[in-house]
C-alpha cells in the first residue's frame, strides 16, 4: 500500500514515540515502522516490568507504563503505526522527498525520516549452529506463518519460552512434536506450562532434555539432529526444526542505507540530530555524537530539536514560532485541551 | 583495584583491571572486547554469557531465579555458565578466569 506523510519515524520504542509528540505540536503528521508487533520497543520487548528510576518527574515507572503513557501523550496526533515490519529501503525521490519500503509491501514517502531504532530491530536469535542457513526457510523456521505445511510432519521445536511451548501445544494436534530444552523448567505463562505437561502425559508431545549440537542432511527432506545433554550426545530425525531462542537486536537494512556509520551508530550533528544525509535524522540510542549518552531523556532531547529542523524541510515557507505548551493557545488547539 | 583474566572468541587472553563495584560485563565492555551485553545489565537478555573457570565457580553468588530463567534464552549453557552483569567484581574473585560464550 502507498501512504503519503510528513515523517517517517522507524523504530516505535519511548524515543520514536515521543518524536511524534514533538513534531505533532508543529504540525507535522507521522508514520511508525516497527519490527516487533507491538509498539515499545526495548521497554516493552525486554523489560516490560523492570523500573525505571530516571525518567524526569517520576520516581519509578516500569518498561510497559513509560509506553502507556506515551501512548496517550501522542495520541491526540493520530500517528499511523506500521508494525511487524522492517523497513527496508529507502529512496530519494527528489531532493525533497524519500520513499521508504517495508518488508509488508508499504510504501511510505515523506519529507523527512527519522531513524529512532535503538540498537537495531528485533530479530529471532538463531542458534549458533554450523550450517544452520542452509537449512533456514526451507526446515528451519524461527517463525509460524502456514501451519498447514507442518501437517503430520515430524517436528522439533527446540526453546523453553512463551513461544516454544505455545506452538508445541498447538502444533502437537496436527503433528509429530518433540520439545527439546536444557531443563524441565520453562519461563512461560503457568497454564501454557501446564496445558504442555499435560500434553506431554498424553503422549502428544514428547519432551527431550539437551542443547542443539549440530544439524546435518538424512535422506530425503529429514534433518538429523545432534543434541547434548550434559557430555552425553544423542541424535533423532525430524522433517522440521523450529528454534524459539527469543530475540535479539540487529542494525538490519539501515546499515546500508549509505549513511555515516561508527561501530554500527549512526554519526549525528548535536544541533538537529541529523544524519550525513540531509532530511534524513537519527535520535536515541541509535545515534552518535561526542559525549552522547544513551539514556532515554537524552533521546527526548534529541526528538525535540530533530522536530525544529524537520519543520523548516517540511513548512519552508512558515515561520515557526517558539511556544509553550503551558501558555500557547494555538498549541492547546492542537492538544485538544 | 584487580584484575580479571578473559578469554575471547577466538581464544586470545586479555588480562583487564577491575574496580569493585563494577559488574564483570561493565569491565569485560568498558576494556573493548566483544560482548554484546544488549539490554546495558539488567538481566533482560542473554548476551553477556560467560564460562566461569570450575575452580572459581564456589566464590560466585549462586544464580537467581531471573538469571536462570535469561539463560534459556542463551546457546551451549554448561554448568559454569552465568550472565556476568550478574556478577559484581569484588576482592573475593581478584584474578577470576572467564571465557565468553559463542556468539
Amino acid at each position: 500500500m502507498n501512504h503519503n506523510t510528513d515523517v517517517i519515524i522507524i523504530g516505535a520504542g519511548p524515543v520514536g514515540l515521543f518524536a511524534i509528540f514533538e513534531l505533532g505540536l508543529l504540525n507535522l503528521q507521522c508514520h511508525l515502522i516497527d519490527n516487533l508487533d507491538k509498539v515499545g520497543g526495548q521497554c516493552s520487548e525486554l523489560y516490560p516490568e523492570k523500573p525505571i528510576y530516571d525518567i524526569p518527574s517520576r520516581v519509578k515507572i516500569s518498561g510497559q507504563e513509560l509506553t502507556d503513557e506515551l501512548m496517550k501523550q501522542v495520541k491526540v496526533f493520530n500517528p499511523v503505526f506500521h508494525l511487524n515490519q522492517q523497513a527496508e529501503k529507502i529512496e530519494k525521490l527528489s531532493d525533497q522527498l524519500w520513499k521508504v519500503s517495508t518488508s509488508a509491501g508499504n510504501i511510505i514517502s515523506a519529507k523527512c525520516v527519522v531513524i529512532a531504532a535503538g540498537v537495531g530491530s528485533f530479530v529471532p536469535r538463531k542458534p549458533p549452529i554450523e550450517n544452520i542457513e542452509k537449512y533456514e526457510n526451507t526446515s528451519v523456521f524461527y517463525s509460524v506463518r502456514d501451519k498447514k505445511k507442518f501437517n503430520g510432519k515430524n517436528i522439533l521445536i527446540a526453546g523453553g519460552g512463551d513461544s516454544a511451548l505455545d506452538w508445541a501445544n498447538d502444533l502437537s494436534s496436527i503433528a509429530d512434536v518433540t520439545l527439546m530444552h536444557r531443563r524441565k523448567e520453562f519461563r512461560a505463562a503457568p497454564t501454557t506450562v501446564s496445558k504442555m505437561l499435560n500434553l506431554e502425559k498424553k503422549n502428544k508431545i514428547k519432551f527431550i532434555l539437551g542443547q542443539l549440537d549440530s544439524i546435518q542432511e538424512s535422506e530425503g527432506q529429514q534433518l538429523n539432529i545432534e543434541y547434548k545433554n550434559d557430555e552425553k550426545k544423542d541424535s533423532l530425525k525430524v522433517d522440521f526444526l523450529l528454534p524459539f531462542y527469543g530475540l535479539k537486536m540487529e542494525l538490519g537494512p539501515i546499515a546500508n542505507w549509505g549513511l555515516n556509520l561508527y561501530e554500527n551508530q549512526i554519526v549525528v550533528d548535536t544541533e538537529k540530530f541529523e544524519t550525513s544525509e540531509p532530511s534524513i535524522f537519527a535520535i536515541g540510542d541509535i545515534n552518535i555524537y561526542p559525549g552522547k549518552l544513551k539514556l532515554i531523556l537524552s533521546g527526548f532531547h534529541e526528538a525535540a530539536l530533530m522536530a525544529q529542523k524537520c519543520f523548516s524541510y517540511c513548512c519552508p515557507d512558515k515561520k515557526n514560532v517558539f511556544r509553550y505548551t503551558t501558555s500557547s493557545k494555538d498549541l492547546h488547539k492542537k492538544l485538544g485541551v | 583495584m584487580g584484575i580479571i583474566f578473559v578469554k575471547d572468541r577466538e581464544g586470545n587472553s586479555h588480562k583487564l583491571e577491575a574496580e569493585a563495584g563494577s559488574t564483570i560485563m561493565e569491565i569485560i565492555r568498558d576494556a573493548g572486547l566483544e560482548i554484546e551485553a544488549a539490554c546495558g545489565g539488567c538481566c533482560a537478555c542473554a548476551t553477556c554469557h560467560v564460562y566461569v573457570e570450575e575452580n572459581w565457580l564456589s566464590k560466585l553468588k549462586t544464580r537467581c531465579e531471573e538469571e536462570i530463567l535469561m539463560l534459556d534464552q542463551a546457546f551451549h549453557v554448561a554448568n559454569t555458565s552465568r550472565l556476568c552483569c550478574q556478577l559484581e567484581f569484588d576482592e573475593q574473585i581478584n584474578g577470576i578466569v572467564l571465557t565468553l560464550a559463542p556468539d
